[in-house]
């Protein structure tokens, strides 16, 4: 076997005392693909970030381990020094300058140039840009991806596709391109734009260069790649040869993990008691996690859980129901129609939701802890106010306010020097715990809860997992919990539904067995899903 | 060792609490503290009349406290430094010349300026809120050019307008408006002189400090009740307060529309003290200053309290009164005007520099 070009060695990364990377080691061996597979919040950009010596790894402490680029250990301090060593990243946004033509978006601060009279006086950055040269370089970059463009072309009004193949271009341009990197290249092409580029990838590593290759998108994983790693946690999961190993299998491997404990079906309450909220034909445009057409029931006092790869729509369902991003369809609460895309109307209807996205929507970072446990109490059901004429302007009640929030920060153990504490200053798992706090303090009957325990620490996650379980017994709160994390699921849950491609593909006992789960997010097992929801 | 190690940290414990203390007090509002005591100091040394110059001082508070105050709800409502302020101080310039076109003097003629002003300040916060609304993130400068706006198309209203009260309008012509009404013997220094008092040889504008004391304690209040927490909760987070059912269309309109009342309300107040409706290019420049006076109180583009609005107040207005007489007897020439030039454009500058503070 050839050397690699480029070796991770037992890479480690701490954001705040959370490591997010675990020892990842890993290589690229020239003229081979090799595809990182993982799902969000596995580690995979943070190990990019890594790689390219990123501001932020410099900033939050540097990382540990070793990276090694054809035989010798390198340290890099910026991007820059990254891709002068020869490594290249083709993004998942665009880093085109519109208004250019495509040779000079493939050239940009590389163009080849003559000197001139003006150049001899004032320095080589007012030499002539060679065009000739420059148009020939970009034709050969070009051609070697397969785009058959004019390179004279102005940039602005190109296909997406297109332009895509002309940041490759750029990266394949680039004299001593070693590696090349592409973070989750096909999600924004079409299906045969996306094959297109599987093949440019394949001819461009048969040409000698090493290629890294990110996604989500297991299919064209098992299409092109020639190793894969999987990422679970920030620890490689498994190393799998494409030709003996399945969708479904790697797919278990990116989201299972031994279950400490795993809810058995009998244990689980049976479904089929009376519906609590019954949806129906959902959709919800939330970008990148769209709902296309799902149906669903909550049981009352059941914890119903929704797993699925990241992209296929989980996330989505709990923020279309809650009003938060434009849904459609019919949903009964209790057996009455539900206004969709309010807010208020969902809250007032008994349902209260902890978002995945803890601080771009859970909490209010500058506000105090106890603020930020009544304030939605406060808004949607007038509580927590002193009385008054007009609703609007009684003013709040700041005992009944301290109460309440002492009692939560008892009940939910929040470690904090007082109520008035800014949330900003609590740790992650801290401000999870505020987020319950929050909702359980509207008194809902339906609590939607997503991601509950990402990205805090071990013991946090414990104490999450255990409140979620006390209000569903102890209040009969009906909980429909969304999870990455599908062991989570499985100790919590009576029921799983997978989501795939914005639809159910099928409702599984938490005790089925991880290759059940894994053909179900694969979307292998659409038609028996189908069969029993 | 152990002894030699203890001082030194105290040393740094003591440079880091002094450090955390100038920050706190913020270093420009520092310097135009200094600058305001080396004024009175050389104004004592030459033998100035203080008590004159300190009535002068707290008048001129008195007078533009609440114009200072209307900026609190925008900051509030997360749509930054409002330039617009003019739109507000037209709706009040308004109210004063409707009364005064019907002959209404005294307390009734004051009464009802202000009413119409603010009932006016509505409707036209309403509109400013959904302008601002259609252009987010570029509140500061669309204020600003709203303003500009909207004092020149006023200058062609004040032209053309039915008013026929001789009193109001050109002698010759007997069509447009003046460009200063008076307001003596009508309605000016009522609130000033109710319950007015003097503590030696100063003068205290008792009603007008205590109606904007009353204000700044209405707007403290608001801002603790339900719809106040809204407003400031969608500023800090709109995602959060979406989910929370608050739309943050909505409470900044409704910002906007407080803030736009609090300075019709204030425009009023204004001429009240001053004793003249000033009409015409008057209101064109007047958020530049009120905006200064907040900013050297310690606000910044996305944070303002009351005491920013007192403190600002105080310091700015002090400067203005007391630079005039002061500077024209050290150097020949006005120097004052070029002062608070620099002085307020250089706040508003160094304001927008730190956007991302805190």
């Amino acid at each position: 076997m050839t050397a690699p070009v480029l070796e991770l060695r037992g890479i480690t990364k701490e954001y705040e005392g959370n490591r997010v990377l675990k020892g990842v080691t890993l290589a690229v061996r020239p003229g081979t693909v090799h595809a990182l597979v993982g799902e969000n919040g596995a580690g995979k950009s943070t190990l990019m970030n890594v790689l390219f010596g990123m501001p932020v790894i410099h900033e939050t402490g540097g990382y540990g381990g070793e990276i090694v680029l054809d035989g010798k250990a390198a340290r890099f301090a910026s991007p820059a020094d990254a891709m002068a060593a020869g490594l290249g990243m083709v993004h998942q946004e665009f880093m085109l300058i519109p208004g250019f033509r495509v040779a000079e978006n493939i050239k940009l601060n590389r163009e080849p140039t003559r000197a001139n009279p003006l150049s001899r006086i004032a320095g080589s950055t007012l030499e002539t840009l060679d065009i000739a040269t420059m148009r020939h370089d970009a034709r050969a970059a070009l051609d070697r991806v397969g785009l058959s463009i004019d390179e004279w072309m102005p940039m602005a009004g190109l296909p997406v596709g297109h332009m895509q193949f002309v940041e490759i271009a750029r990266e394949v341009d680039k004299k001593n391109a070693r590696l090349l990197i592409f973070d989750e290249p096909t999600a924004v092409l079409t299906e045969s734009e996306a094959a297109t580029l599987l093949d440019t990838m394949r001819s461009l590593a048969a040409a000698g260069l090493g290629i890294l290759f990110i996604t989500h998108r297991l299919d064209e994983v098992l299409a092109i790649a020639d190793e894969i790693t999987v990422l679970r946690d920030g620890e490689v999961a498994g190393r799998l040869d494409p030709r003996a190993t399945t969708v479904a299998h790697i797919a278990e491997l990116m989201v299972g993990r031994p279950a400490a404990t795993v809810r058995h079906a009998d244990a689980a309450r049976r479904a089929g008691g009376t519906p609590r909220l019954e949806v129906r034909e959902l959709e919800v445009d939330m970008p990148g996690e769209e709902v296309r057409g799902v149906t669903l029931t909550l049981e009352r006092g059941e914890v119903l859980g929704l797993a699925g790869l990241a992209g296929h729509g989980k996330v989505g369902i709990a923020n279309g129901l809650m009003g938060l991003y434009p849904a459609r369809g019919t949903v009964l609460k209790d057996g009455k129609a539900f206004a969709l895309n309010d807010p208020r109307a969902a809250i007032r209807a008994g349902l209260a939701f902890v978002s995945e996205d803890r601080r771009g929507v859970g909490i209010l970072p500058d506000e105090s802890i106890e603020l930020n446990i009544v304030i939605t109490a406060m808004e949607a059901q007038n509580r927590f106010l002193h009385h008054g004429p007009i609703p609007a302007l009684r003013l709040l009640d700041g005992g009944a306010v301290r109460r309440h929030a002492r009692e939560m920060i008892r009940a939910l153990d929040i470690r904090t020097t007082g109520p008035r504490q800014q949330v900003r200053r609590l740790s992650g798992g801290n401000q999870q715990k505020v987020c319950l706090a929050r909702a359980m303090t509207l008194e809902p009957d339906s609590l939607l809860v997503s991601e509950p325990t990402r990205g805090i620490d071990v013991g946090a996650k414990e104490r999450v997992l255990e409140i979620l379980r006390q209000l569903n017994r102890e209040r009969g709160m009906s909980l429909l919990v969304t999870s990455s994390e599908l062991a989570e699921l499985r100790a919590l849950c009576d029921r799983i539904a997978i989501v795939y491609r914005g639809r159910i593909a099928a409702i599984l006992p938490p005790d089925a067995a991880d290759a059940e789960f894994g053909l179900a997010m694969a979307g292998e097992r659409e038609a028996a899903g189908a069969a029993r929801g | 060792m152990a002894e030699r190690a203890a001082p030194a940290g105290e040393r740094r414990g003591a440079a880091t609490a002094a450090r955390e203390a100038l920050r706190e007090i913020g270093i420009p509002r520092l310097l135009i503290a200094l600058f305001l005591l080396t004024l009175f100091a050389v104004a004592f040394a030459t033998h100035m009349d203080m008590a004159a110059l300190i009535t002068d001082c707290i008048l001129r508070i008195a007078r533009n406290g609440l114009l200072v105050l209307a900026l609190l709800p925008a900051i509030q409502g997360g749509l930054g430094l409002n330039f617009g302020l003019p739109v507000g101080i037209i709706c009040g310039l308004l109210g004063c010349v409707i009364t005064l076109n019907a002959a209404i003097g005294g307390w009734a003629g004051f009464g009802l300026s202000a009413a119409i002003g603010m009932a006016l300040a509505v409707p036209a916060g309403l509109g400013y809120g959904w302008l601002l609304n259609r252009t987010r993130g570029q509140e500061m400068m669309v204020g600003t050019y709203l303003g500009f706006a909207v004092v020149s198309g006023m200058s062609i209203f004040w032209i053309l307008a039915p008013f026929t009260n001789p009193a109001l309008v050109w002698a010759i012509s007997g069509r447009g408006l003046r460009t200063t009404l008076t307001l003596t013997g009508i309605w000016d220094k009522l609130l000033d002189n109710l319950g007015g008092f003097h503590i030696g040889r100063v003068g205290i504008p008792t009603g007008t400090l205590a109606l904007f004391a009353l204000a700044c304690l209405l707007v403290a209040l608001f801002f603790k009740s339900r719809a106040g927490l809204s407003i400031s909760a969608a500023r800090s987070n709109p995602r959060f307060a979406l989910a929370a059912g608050i739309l943050d269309e909505r409470t900044r309109v409704q910002a906007t529309v407080m803030s736009t009342v609090i300075a019709a309300l204030g425009i009023v107040v204004f001429c009240q003290s001053y004793g003249f409706v000033q009409l015409y290019t008057a209101p064109l420049l007047m958020a530049f200053p009120t905006v200064a006076c907040l900013l050297i109180g310690g606000a910044s583009v996305s944070r303002a309290t009351l005491a920013h609005v007192v403190i600002g107040t105080v310091l700015f207005q002090s400067i203005l009164t007391v630079a005039l007489p002061v500077t024209s007897q050290v150097v020949q020439g006005d120097f004052s005007e070029t002062a608070r030039l620099i002085i307020q454009n250089g706040m508003i500058l160094y304001a927008l520099t730190r956007k991302s503070d805190r």
